[in-house]
């Protein structure tokens, strides 16, 4: 078969059309002609054409089973299920690369689409930028992960199969979305530099960046969701959240994101912020960079972190001291030419939405020196450390319990200038109501201080969310109804994201004051109590997958002597790899999870089972996929097609 | 002023990279051990050859190596041949043999060649516990006055002696 080489040739081809998007618009800009310039357009097409070609190539290796392809025998295996063949595409360095190039290239083809409704001289600079990012990663890939390499005349006669861990739902669907959004803020970072370049650092590269990076903001919501839940069900022990550096790596982008998202609405509404809020995109791109450098260098030690090799970490360098240095050099050397003209109080929406930016600057930089500070420990030859959730939950919890108080007071203040008479008259009831229902749970559930404290922030959040739009639906003259819906749809998705963020809120206090682990030995027929569910060990059945052996354990669960589930919590053997997984079972609740995983298989048929009953943890991702919904109700709102086509006008 | 603020993301970039750069090839998953500089813990083992327990009296006066090896660890297979070299060249070598079976472990030693002083027998990786190890092969070097000078993870090769032999006094 050929298509491995169709494959690498299509990339090689797709490099060659990246640098020549790179390169020609911007001479086209600097010499005003109008040919070059307008071969933007087409020439983002065609690389994503290529990109496309080449991924497709790799996905027809995967599914024929052509193990003379290295990266093929690295992660499939004959016996591994159809979905899971298309999936291991991405499942390991190499394949994960194409896929980013392939999304860079949809993202780039988008703003192509979309690119008659910019300025004539904006648009072929924008996607000359993506042009110049595209080539330095597909040049990445062909010249230290080509996933094409072959392995000939040694064929393996068949492959090492995909890691176990990835083989699963979750992980079909989280590197996409995650990469959807690390990729979709280079939409934006495009955005600030070619305004940089073009000097038009004017309000309205806001606007057109909005709707963009709402997008992306969304996807890298939903893809930390989805990784959040993965790592619940699939390591097998129950936790939401490690503070790996990964998932630091993908943490920080989305903070830095969440701060541009407000701060390009404050540039766009009222025209300030304009140079803060450029340092902020390419500060947003950078991070998400940065992760891609930190989890393929080797540079930090993590469970997610693919097999070192120094070739690939001086490369990717490379690529970020180019790329990210030499915007920053432009930053510094023409931001100072943006004046800002607007003046605003000190309790106007701007003085609040600055302090949102400064609160979540801070949280960023909190979690990039948890995540950096072993290396730099390390690099000053001061010996080993390793920073884990103690620090990031004493520094990152307090800062974003705080930030969390600032959001219920926000969305009230008017631009320019609030009344604090008016803040006090919104603000008094909600606060009284959310310490008194706090104080309820807390006595009655026989919690902790924080938990007060914190679950009151989460009702006030909410409660303020419902009074500020009760303040603006409630009049006299016409309906609630007719009121309610004539507010945007924008301001819909800002409330469903804020809400959100409470509802999430609410999980975590629970999750962590409310759960209750056991760690017991069962014989068959033996059972056990935990918070009220009665967990009876039935046995052990041995099934045999499609490429795994497993004992799977029967556990019914009774409330009240009720029979309310049948849990199968599962041991795999893979028989290829020989690796054991623990395949915990689930059984989900509205307020609570129940959670059971083998353990050890112990004497006279017994083992020992671990068992969890989690209270409220489905809200953390309820409020995840708000917060992603509101973000996508914000970037469709049909206000940024009419002004866009005004601009063309 | 102001122009200069607009320098600091790209001042903070260049120290970053510059971090990075040093960190880069570094073999992040090296972690020394707890024991660098203190004396051997004491241990009560039986040798491969014997039924009787021995302690410290067992080991030869240093320096020497110990290392952890067993007859289930493939990589120990690799590293067995440059041990033999090592043992040629007079490096007195303790052998533990980690979590193992007796006769699996004399066989070895038959079919590729005894390169240790003594072996001792961990079978239920008491010892190793005590030493810190995570895994074989695992090498140790004790110096001269009887303390814990260096701890390497994995197989020991031409590469990983030019630095044990440093620790070698």
């Amino acid at each position: 078969m050929m298509f491995p080489e169709i494959g690498h040739f299509a990339l090689i081809l797709a490099m060659f059309f990246a640098a020549a998007l790179g390169v020609l618009p911007l001479i086209g800009y600097r010499t005003r002609n109008g040919l070059l310039l307008s071969s933007a357009v087409p020439l983002t097409y065609v690389t994503t054409a290529l990109i496309f070609l080449s991924f497709v190539a790799l996905t027809l290796a995967f599914v024929q089973d052509d193990f003379s392809v290295q990266y093929v025998a690295q992660n499939s295996n004959t016996l591994l299920p159809i979905w899971y063949k298309v999936s291991a595409v991405w499942g390991g360095h190499e394949g994960s690369l194409l896929l980013w190039a392939l999304i860079l290239g949809g993202w780039a083809s988008a703003v192509a689409r979309k690119s008659h409704t910019l300025p004539e001289l904006t648009a072929p600079v924008v996607l000359a930028i993506l042009g110049i990012v595209a080539t330095g990663f597909i040049a990445f890939i062909v010249y230290t992960s080509s996933p094409f390499v072959r392995l000939l005349p040694e064929t393996p006669v068949d492959g090492a199969d995909l890691n176990p861990l990835l083989q699963d739902f979750g992980l079909i669907v989280h590197p996409p979305t995650l990469y959807m959004g690390y990729v979709g803020f280079s939409v934006a970072f495009a955005f600030a530099i070619a305004a940089l370049i073009t000097g038009n650092l004017n309000s309205s590269w806001a606007r057109w960046a909005r709707p963009w990076t709402n997008v992306s903001w969304a996807f890298l919501t939903l893809g930390i969701t989805l990784g959040s839940w993965w790592a619940y069900y699939e390591l097998g022990w129950g936790g939401w959240w490690f503070w790996d550096p990964v998932e630091n790596a993908s943490l920080m982008p989305w903070l830095a994101g969440t701060a541009l998202v407000h701060s390009l609405a404050v540039t766009e509404k009222r025209g300030v912020f304009k140079s803060w809020t450029v340092l902020l995109a390419i500060f947003t791109f950078s991070l998400s960079f940065l992760g891609t450098f930190l989890v393929r260098s080797g540079v930090l030690n993590s469970v997610h972190a693919f097999a070192a090799d120094p070739t690939r970490g001086v490369f990717i360098l490379a690529l970020l001291v180019v790329i990210i240095g030499s915007s920053l050099l432009l930053y510094a050397l023409r931001a100072g030419e943006v004046r800002s003209s607007v003046s605003f109080g000190i309790t106007g929406r701007e003085a609040w939405l600055l302090l949102n930016n400064i609160l979540l600057t801070i949280l960023t930089l909190t979690v990039l020196l948890g995540t950096l500070y072993p290396l730099i420990f390390d690099a000053l030859g001061l010996g080993k450390i390793s920073v884990g959730a103690p620090y990031f939950n004493a520094v990152f919890g307090p800062i974003a319990l705080f930030l969390i108080v600032l959001m219920g007071i926000g969305p009230i203040a008017k631009w320019h200038k609030t009344k604090g008479a008016l803040l006090v008259r919104h603000a008094i009831a909600p606060a009284l109501l959310a310490v008194l229902l706090s104080a309820i749970v807390y006595f009655v559930g026989d919690f902790d201080g924080w938990v007060w404290a914190s679950l009151a922030i989460a009702l006030w959040l909410s409660l303020m969310c419902f009074v500020e739009w009760f303040s603006k639906v409630a009049g006299k003259n016409s309906s609630l109804w007719t009121r309610a819906k004539k507010l945007p749809r924008a301001y819909y998705g800002m409330q469903l994201a804020h809400i959100g963020v409470a509802v999430a809120l609410i999980g975590v206090i629970f999750v962590s004051a409310n759960s209750v682990e056991k760690m017991v030995r069962l014989a068959p027929g033996e059972s056990v109590e935990v918070n009220g569910y009665e967990f009876t060990f039935e046995g052990i059945k041995h099934v045999e997958g499609p490429n795994y052996v497993a004992d799977t354990g029967v556990i019914t669960v009774r409330e009240n002597g009720k029979l309310i589930d049948t849990m199968h919590p599962q041991k795999r053997l893979y028989t290829t790899t020989r690796q054991v997984m623990t395949e915990a079972s689930l059984s989900p609740g509205f307020t609570r999870d129940l959670y059971v995983s083998l353990g050890e298989s112990l004497d006279q048929g017994a083992w020992g089972v671990r068992i969890y009953v989690k209270s409220f943890v489905r809200w953390i991702w309820l409020g995840g996929l708000m917060m992603m919904a509101g973000g996508l109700l914000a970037a469709f709102d049909p206000r940024y097609r009419k002004k866009a086509e005004v601009a063309h006008a | 002023m102001r122009k200069a603020l607009l320098f600091i993301p790209f001042g903070v970039f260049v120290v970053l990279g510059v971090l990075f750069y040093m960190q880069l090839g570094k073999d992040v998953h090296y972690m020394p051990s707890a024991l660098v500089g203190k004396p051997l813990p004491e241990f009560q083992l039986v040798p491969l050859e014997s039924s009787e327990l021995v302690g410290h009296e067992s080991l030869p006066k240093g320096p020497y190596l110990i290392n952890f090896w067993a007859t289930w660890c493939p990589s120990c297979s690799i590293e067995h041949e440059y041990l033999m070299a090592l043992a040629a060249e007079g490096v007195p070598i303790v052998g533990i043999d980690y979590k193992d079976e007796a006769d699996a472990a004399k066989q070895w030693l038959l079919d590729k060649g005894d390169p240790y002083a003594v072996v001792l027998q961990d079978e239920m990786g008491y010892f190793g516990v005590d030493m810190g190890v995570t895994g074989a092969p695992e090498t140790f070097v004790v110096d001269s006055q009887g303390r814990v000078a260096y701890r390497h993870q994995g197989v020991v090769n031409e590469a990983v002696w030019q630095t044990l032999q440093g620790y070698m006094r």
